[in-house]
């Protein structure tokens, strides 16, 4: 191939991502817009350039609640630990799980596979009631406990076909090596594969900690202390049914979509290390 | 093993000691906004130092969650003591008995609270609530553009305006604020015993009237609340129809004026006569202060309770006393709203009530959005109105059932047993042991967490809460919903209609989702990119940003005025659509914002999934002389297929069950076309009168259908990996 055509092709792709992330910003941008105007604009606008700006919403946002508290500092440390938890405890749960669904033939694990299958297909319009007394059977309602074991759980199954796929993908003759080498199979799936599969683990905690994230709900509902309100939850009171603050909404939604980003870009490094790299670590 | 270790670790930092509880600690719930909060503090503040040793913990509950929460709250016993609430909940609350009757029936009178707003908040002799707060609509002027306040709709209407400038901003769509006209021209919306009576030659003309405004271009066409707020408060429209809310978004150099609403020449001259909504502190069943909550309410309904409510919440305040206040005499905002208060009309207390509105705003957009006749959009109205509140199947016997439960478990408990007997199996059993210590964990906290509420929730549905009775009505519900409830199998809105639409808006965006993802995916992962990371991390971003907050800002982009769409369209010479207003168009909506919402998560799972197909197949690929399409298609696709297929298979039951797109965006419009199953199945759940049973029905036949769907698609795949 020539130098020229390479360098349009280059270009090609250049322009097809720019477009792409044009597309994907577009939208956010209008939010952006929407939380930084110091005043409403009322033309059809074609670019969601902010009218008058201002940081006063970020400001009122963030800062301290009347009470002299820094009530949202606390929120969002909780929100973190809420999310960040629930990522930890679903790799945790389904780690282990989804590895012997990709190496052992067990008795049940077709009907295991079927039922994780069954509970994404089974809207959860009405189990909701269910869960908050089960819960509060467990005595964890209104705890960030029984929070992150919600979340946890429901990201689990995901979790699990997501790992499993990864698992299957990796050359099952990784382990049956250390295994020869006199590894047990614990320290096999610690040390070899595991390290292998950190693509899939990075895709997979990430799913759990935006699951946690962005959800209101089931948190809105079990939660009943303001200081332990999760950031969604703060952000919705700013919809009031009279008198709505969009604006604020708007405002909290960009600082609330940061925290992520920061996760995915420190997660993005593990997503173009493939196995082979692990294999020779381990 | 390790990791359960350290999982343990976690959730033993988790554990939060229970909050101690002060002896004298009293709990209050609101869903108040900012400014109203803010009064509340005040009020509560003074109640506190008026009782030394008295601590109010006040809550401010979102307001998309306070029904819900309370629902569950009080029922299980964690339950505030007291919360505010507008009157028109009261018998729905009442009936699920989340409220007590105040010990007191003669209290409001004692306190000297307005005869009526005592009667909004009664059943019977029974007193439920004390008064708190008024809402009720009024005519906001902006005196630069209307130097003399129209005494009469008519007036306005022809009031002159410069261009670019609307004569009258206000919600047309919400059958809320249209009831005002409708009162006007003498109809209704619901009778005394609960039937819906937005229909007739009244209502006909008062929603005529309604149209004719926005054709002659009197008032904007799609206008939701948060529009009328900011036209008026850039001083972009003559009058508003809002409540006091609307202060604070009128800056302080304009000047304004409130006036009651306007007469209609059109109606015999008679006046608009908007709702009126009490709100109340409530006594919680099973408060446990229960003293200390009513002497809180008293102290919120007197005059020194309602003073901060009014002068720092802009509330318009029930307490008579606190009016005689001179502080209060120098608002001319409040006391024009508190004028305009007395002429309202309270809203009707049956339950029925609060199903009127999702059927009338429907019939509204139908005929201003689309054209429809009032007429006939009025009787659709009726019809869904029926629908939501139609009597309760009646009682079954649950003695089959059971008994059918009983031989299915005998007839699976002989076969374990029989299996269990086989040396084989059991050999298999034996050699599976290992494999359940890795599994086990995992399984336990899915089953318990997951798989017990969702079967608990699909029991539901065999039942039917009548008050606080608990009903068995077996298939009944089943029946209803695969009949199309009574009306034709294929009529708009039936389960089999909506079932069509819900397999194409799957169908759709998964196609989108895994094209975009994995097409955008492929080009990230060119060796040699230049802005890869900066690439990556942009292109998540509408994955990051809360969908709640982009899926309003896409519908804003739809919007047919204002929205940056149409100007779009505009730009490169082309007509402004109205989106909403045809099933293509809005579907198209839907599918934009959905698509916009998914595909980086397709993108993501494609990434990790090309990053795991080893380097050396590629060169292996290359030294055999292969080129790049060949190498796509034998090397790269076929690697990545099965790393994709889980987020496939997931993504196909998510995208089926994505509610909350729809509910956004186009919100079911045109006239419920757009609505998938899922939606319908929590319109019934939380907009029609809470029918969990009901709701719990569309949840198990949605269940059904991605079942037999995903027993299909196995099928036609594994077909195909026996060919190749």
């Amino acid at each position: 191939m020539t130098g020229r055509i390479r360098w349009l092709e280059s270009l090609l792709v250049h322009a097809v991502l720019l477009g792409a992330t044009a597309f994907a910003l577009y939208p956010v941008l209008w939010v952006l817009s929407l939380a930084t105007s110091g005043a409403p604009w009322l033309e059809p606008r074609l670019w969601p350039w902010p009218v008058d700006p201002t940081l006063t919403r970020f400001v009122e946002v963030v800062g301290p609640s009347p009470d002299g508290r820094w009530l949202f500092g606390r929120q969002l440390a909780g929100s973190l630990l809420v999310s960040g938890a629930t990522a930890l405890v679903c790799l945790v749960l389904a780690t282990p799980a989804a590895y012997a669904m990709s190496r052992f033939d067990f008795v049940g694990r077709g009907l295991t596979e079927r039922t994780l299958l069954a509970t994404q297909m089974f809207p959860g319009v009405a189990a909701a009631v269910p869960l908050y007394l089960l819960l509060d059977a467990l005595g964890l309602i209104d705890t960030r406990t029984g929070l992150v074991l919600a979340y946890a759980t429901s990201a689990v199954p995901f979790a699990l076909f997501q790992l499993r796929a990864t698992f299957d993908a990796i050359p099952r003759e990784l382990d049956e090596a250390a295994l020869v080498d006199g590894a047990s199979r614990p320290v096999a799936f610690w040390r070899v594969v595991l390290p292998a599969a950190r693509p899939g683990l990075a895709v997979t905690a990430l799913f759990a900690f935006l699951t946690a994230w962005n959800e209101f709900a089931l948190a809105a509902t079990f939660l009943s202390a303001e200081e332990r309100f999760t950031l969604p939850v703060v952000l919705h009171r700013y919809a009031a049914e009279h008198g709505a603050r969009w604006d604020l909404f708007a405002a909290g939604a960009v600082l609330v979509s940061v925290p992520p980003m920061i996760l995915f870009y420190w997660l993005q490094r593990h997503l173009v290390s493939g196995w082979t790299a692990g294999a020779i670590k381990g | 093993m390790t990791s359960t270790r350290v999982g343990g670790l976690a959730l033993a930092l988790l554990l939060v000691p229970a909050p101690v509880r002060a002896e004298q600690e009293v709990v209050l719930w609101h869903a108040y906004g900012e400014v109203e909060s803010r009064g509340l503090r005040e009020a509560v503040a003074a109640f506190e130092r008026a009782q030394p040793g008295v601590r109010v913990r006040l809550l401010a509950v979102p307001f998309g969650a306070y029904a819900s929460k309370l629902e569950s709250a009080i029922g299980a016993g964690h339950g505030p003591d007291a919360f505010i609430d507008a009157h028109e909940r009261l018998p729905s609350y009442a009936r699920m008995r989340l409220i007590a009757p105040l010990p007191e029936p003669g209290l409001a009178v004692r306190l000297d609270l307005d005869p009526r707003h005592i009667e909004a908040v009664s059943i019977g002799s029974q007193l439920y609530g004390l008064p708190l707060a008024l809402k009720s609509a009024a005519l906001w002027v902006n005196e630069a553009l209307l130097p003399v306040v129209p005494t009469t709709l008519e007036q306005l209407e022809r009031a002159a305006v410069p261009p670019g400038h609307w004569r009258l901003v206000w919600e047309a769509e919400n059958a809320y604020y249209v009831a005002a006209l409708v009162h006007a021209y003498g109809g209704r919306l619901l009778s005394p015993d609960g039937r819906f009576e937005l229909q007739g030659p009244a209502a006909e003309r008062a929603v005529g009237h309604v149209a004719r405004l926005i054709e002659r271009g009197v008032s904007p066409p799609e206008a939701d609340g948060d529009l009328v707020r900011q036209l008026f408060g850039s001083g972009r429209a003559a009058a508003a129809i809002s409540g006091p809310w609307l202060a604070g978004d009128v800056p302080p150099s304009m000047r304004v004026r409130v006036e009651p609403l306007p007469a209609v020449e059109a109606a015999a001259g008679a006046p608009m006569v908007p709702y009126l909504t009490v709100e109340a502190g409530f006594l919680a069943r099973g408060a446990r202060q229960p003293e200390l909550a009513l002497a809180l309410l008293r102290f919120l309904a007197t005059a020194p309770g309602s003073l901060p409510r009014a002068l720092t919440g802009r509330q318009i305040v029930a307490s008579r006393a606190a009016w005689e206040d001179p502080r209060l005499g120098a608002e001319p905002v409040l006391v024009a709203f508190r004028q305009a208060s007395v002429r309202a009309l309270p809203m009707p207390t049956h339950r029925h009530m609060r199903q009127v509105f999702e059927p009338a705003a429907r019939a509204l957009r139908a005929v201003l959005r689309t054209g429809v006749e009032p007429g006939r959009a009025l009787a659709d109205a009726a019809r869904q109105f029926d629908d939501a509140v139609r009597p309760p199947p009646g009682p079954r016997n649950p003695a089959p059932l059971l008994v059918a439960l009983g031989l299915g478990l005998l007839v699976l408990l002989a076969r374990a047993v029989r299996a269990a007997r086989q040396p084989r199996w059991r050999a298999a059993l034996r050699a599976s042991l290992p494999a359940y210590r890795w599994v086990a964990h995992a399984l336990l906290a899915v089953g318990l967490l997951v798989v017990a509420p969702l079967l608990a929730g699909a029991v539901t549905s065999l039942f039917v809460e009548v008050g606080e009775e608990r009903r068995f009505v077996g298939f009944a519900h089943y029946v209803d919903i695969l009949t199309g409830r009574g009306r034709g199998l294929l009529s708009a809105g039936s389960f089999w209609v909506t079932l069509g639409v819900t397999v194409l808006w799957t169908a759709i965006n998964l196609a989108l989702h895994v094209l975009l993802g994995t097409a955008l995916a492929l080009l990230l992962h060119r060796p040699a990119l230049r802005l890869r990371p900066i690439y990556r991390v942009l292109l998540v971003v509408p994955w990051a940003v809360p969908n709640y907050v982009t899926a309003l800002a896409w519908k804003g982009m739809f919007h047919r005025q204002f929205g940056a769409i149409n100007a779009l369209l505009e730009w490169l010479g082309g007509e402004p659509i109205g989106w909403f207003a045809r099933f293509s168009t809005a579907f198209a909506a839907n599918v934009a914002t959905n698509v916009w919402l998914g595909f980086p998560f397709m993108m993501v799972v494609a990434l990790g999934g090309l990053s795991a197909i080893p380097r050396d197949l590629y060169e292996a690929a290359a030294l055999d002389g292969a080129s790049r399409w060949q190498t796509l298609r034998h090397v790269t696709l076929p690697l990545l297929g099965p790393t994709m297929l889980p987020a496939v298979a997931l993504g196909a039951i998510w995208t089926f069950n994505a509610f909350n797109v729809v509910f956004l965006v186009s919100g079911g419009e045109p006239g419920g076309s757009t609505e998938i199953l899922v939606s319908e199945a929590y319109r019934w759940a939380f907009t029609r009168g809470h029918q969990y049973g009901y709701a719990a029905a569309y949840a198990v036949l949605v269940f059904g259908v991605l079942w037999l769907g995903s027993r299909f698609a196995r099928r036609r795949i594994g077909q195909r990996g026996a060919v190749s």
